[in-house]
């Protein structure tokens, strides 16, 4: 941040253990730089302080996950699960990130500038996965609550057995999974894309011209006697 | 789970270098493998005309005077040469690999072979990745390209020939992070053809099938195509030929994999944590290959 000095860790001489310790212990406000992650995994995670943190390089699994408050930024690739379960605050990616971006999430914002791959946003539960490039396959599996915005493509199976979560996808999309369906795109859709692409900080988002995909609710309820084949 | 990892270089400059930069990546992928460690390690060395044949001795002190004194004899006049590498040997022929592997067996079945080709030098063993690397000495291997592996075994027995990676035709190299679930019945299809087989291993199933393939006239990416087709079961593979490798996931892509690609080199692993060491990694392209794509890279 403009006009604090921040508070230097680095992965070179401390173990994630440490680095997370010392992020523990630290006020509200402060700024932090970690240095060299090395492509380690867990950086930056179980963290309740409302801190600012920038992980300057490649990391790897889980990274700020389970927060609840911080604003991290990742200057490069994360590896899988990045902002895995996150309560709240936010997670920037600076570069791709593997597997099962924001899984789990509860609330928050998980923004990915690069591309990510598969599984982004499984069984999101309120949190808001950003996506500025393309998405692998089964992304939005099983998601609850919360919203995925992808800028670029879709892969294969997009949205399957959704729940109540919605996904917008500014590409094209590969193929659309069990019980997801294209929705028609009202003003307060147009609103929310907006305002997600403001908040993620992505500026190529044509919110008016994004494909909705809500579930069809027709796995809602299991029918022990469709077909009569139970 | 097993950890894989892969390096091929574009700049001749680094090839001087390959087995020090590989090694670390081993080492840090023992954490997902730590029973056994393999690499193949590319380097052009031997005489134009002749096959490298890497051979595993039996025990330690082997006999390799008396194997090469009966080689000598059976060989006909072949040119040969000795290089011993640990417990385990190295050994460059005139005699091709249409019949060398045969020739090789006939001295002493006991002494496996772990690979062979023109480039191509195979080195495993139990143990996890630094102790194995240090035994054969691969940080000071110079080369183009190499290939390696750490195992954390599932579904057949932890041994020197269970290790990967699996080198069973000229250059050609396999390793496998993941599980074939129906490789005994393909297994059953090869062996009817008449192919052969060292191990009980799954993955010596994928890499006896690529080869059976590609002898039928397949490219790589043609007979990685064939393996998407016939084998079920999770699998992300880093197959390697003289001058080129690729890697393929199943469809479902739940054994990871991160490349990172500069004007360098071409470096693939299973977690980035093994490709942090590599010089001006911070500014390679990096990201993950997709399911069922074929990703090839020509050195």
């Amino acid at each position: 941040m403009a006009g604090l000095t921040a508070i230097e860790l680095s992965c070179a001489d401390m173990t994630v253990r440490q680095v997370n310790q010392a992020l523990r212990s630290l006020p509200d406000g402060s700024v932090i730089r970690i240095a060299e992650p090395r492509g380690r995994h867990n950086i930056a995670v179980g963290l309740t302080g409302r801190l600012d943190i920038t992980i300057a390089g490649n990391a790897g699994y889980f990274i700020a996950g389970l927060c609840d408050g911080p604003d991290v930024t990742v200057e490069g690739f994360v590896g899988w699960s990045v902002g895995e379960n996150l309560m709240s605050g936010s997670v920037r990616v600076h570069g791709n990130a593997s597997e099962c971006t924001g899984a789990s999430a509860r609330g928050g914002l998980i923004a990915i500038h690069g591309d990510a791959s598969s599984r982004a946003g499984i069984s999101l539960k309120g949190g808001t996965v950003a996506i500025a490039g393309d998405a692998g396959h089964m992304s939005g599996f099983m998601a609850q609550a919360g919203t995925i915005l992808i800028g670029g493509d879709a892969a294969d199976s997009l949205g399957d057995s959704l729940y109540e979560a919605v996904i917008y996808v500014g590409g094209k999309i590969r193929s659309l999974g069990s019980d997801a369906q294209v929705a028609e795109l009202g003003p307060d859709d147009v609103r929310l894309v907006n305002e997600v692409a403001r908040d993620a900080g992505f500026s190529h988002i044509s919110a008016e011209d994004v494909t909705k995909i809500v579930s069809a609710k027709q796995l809602y309820n299991f029918d022990a006697l469709k077909d009569q084949k139970y | 789970m097993c950890g894989i990892a892969g390096l091929q270089l574009k700049n001749p400059g680094l090839y001087p270098r390959l087995g020090e930069l590989v090694v670390p990546m081993l080492d840090v992928l023992a954490s997902r493998g730590p029973d056994s460690t393999g690499v193949a390690v590319y380097r052009s060395d031997a005489p134009a005309g002749t096959c490298k044949y890497s051979l595993c001795a039996p025990r330690d002190g082997y006999d390799w005077a008396g194997y090469l004194a009966a080689l000598e004899a059976a060989a006909g006049g072949a040119h040969i040469e000795f290089r011993p590498q640990g417990r385990d040997a190295v050994i460059v022929m005139s005699t091709g690999s249409d019949r060398g592997p045969e020739l090789l067996a006939g001295i002493d079945p006991s002494v496996r072979l772990f690979g062979f080709g023109s480039a191509i030098e195979v080195y495993k063993d139990v143990g996890a990745a630094a102790e194995v690397c240090a035994r054969y000495g691969v940080a000071e291997m110079g080369g183009h390209q190499a290939i390696g592996h750490t195992r954390m075994a599932t579904e057949s027995a932890v041994t020197t020939e269970h290790s990967h990676p699996f080198a069973v035709s000229p250059d050609l190299a396999l390793v496998h992070n993941g599980s074939f679930s129906n490789y005994a019945s393909v297994r059953r299809t090869l062996i009817a053809g008449g192919v052969r087989f060292d191990t009980d291993n799954d993955s010596e199933v994928a890499a006896r099938y690529i080869a059976r393939e590609m002898a039928a006239g397949a490219d790589l990416t043609d007979a990685l195509r064939g393996v998407m087709k016939v084998f079920d079961g999770f699998f992300t593979l880093l197959v390697s030929a003289e001058r080129s490798f690729a890697i393929v996931r199943d469809s479902f892509a739940c054994k990871p994999m991160v490349v990172a690609e500069t004007a360098d080199y071409v470096a693939v692993a299973s977690e980035y944590i093994a490709l942090a060491d590599l010089p001006g990694v911070d500014k390679a392209d990096v990201f993950e290959p997709m399911p069922e794509e074929i990703y090839t890279w020509q050195a």
